[in-house]
């Protein structure tokens, strides 16, 4: 008979206030957008045909980005070191959804923490943006004492 | 101008606390006090607007944010020399 090795799943949920990212847009422009946000997450939410500022980006889209970003810290669980920004990106599919991509600290983190596999959704509206994130661990390596 | 008088007039401006810089102590846990993560990146670049720096990779941790004191020590390291 096989015993059944329970699996250790990750949850992270993540809101993020459009009007936050909008106002960091207006005060901090691509500085801010270019610390936080990698060149492809940048190139999905910019808006085509726009000049620099807040208006040439998707905000909401950029919101749950970030919330996602956040959403994948907690199933991370950081102890000290936090990965950069940019090292967690929200990799859009031909078909549309999103897949975590990670690289640098994030990536070692991962490892570190036995992190098999992670699956994002993301949603927004004007006023709210959410992203959940789902880490599922190699039993192996659970690290729950 | 002091350096804790311009982190205090960044965390006023940015952190988005729930309570009055004024009343923090050095080591009051600012995301305790309120800032959220996203926060933390307004005053981050705020703090290198105001010192004319950019912090380096390995101070983008959650500890270099926490309070006066430890922005104080990030600021004091990436300023001198």
């Amino acid at each position: 008979m096989t015993a059944v090795v329970p699996m250790e799943v990750r949850v992270g949920l993540d809101l993020v206030d459009p009007d936050d990212v909008a106002a960091s847009v207006a005060r901090f422009g691509d500085r801010y957008v270019s610390r936080v946000f990698t060149a492809h997450e940048i190139e999905c939410c910019r808006r085509p045909g726009r000049g620099g500022g807040k208006s040439s980006y998707a905000i909401e889209s950029l919101a749950a980005r970030f919330a996602a970003k956040e959403a994948v810290l907690k199933v991370l669980r950081p102890i000290g070191m936090r990965p950069e920004w940019r090292s967690i990106e929200l990799h859009r599919m031909t078909g549309g959804w999103c897949e975590i991509r990670l690289s640098g600290t994030a990536a070692a983190m991962a490892a570190e923490a036995g992190i098999a596999g992670l699956s994002v959704s993301l949603s927004h509206e004007q006023t709210l943006a959410a992203a959940v994130v789902v880490g599922w661990c190699t039993p192996r390596d659970r690290g729950d004492g | 101008m002091t350096v804790d008088d311009t982190i205090r007039g960044v965390l006023t401006d940015h952190a988005r606390l729930a309570v009055p810089v004024e009343s923090l102590a050095d080591d009051t846990d600012l995301f305790g006090a309120g800032m959220t993560s996203h926060a933390s990146v307004n005053v981050m670049l705020a703090l290198e607007d105001a010192f004319d720096f950019e912090f380096s990779e390995k101070m983008l941790k959650k500890a270099t944010f926490e309070s006066i004191g430890s922005i104080r020590t990030a600021v004091t390291e990436m300023t001198a020399g």
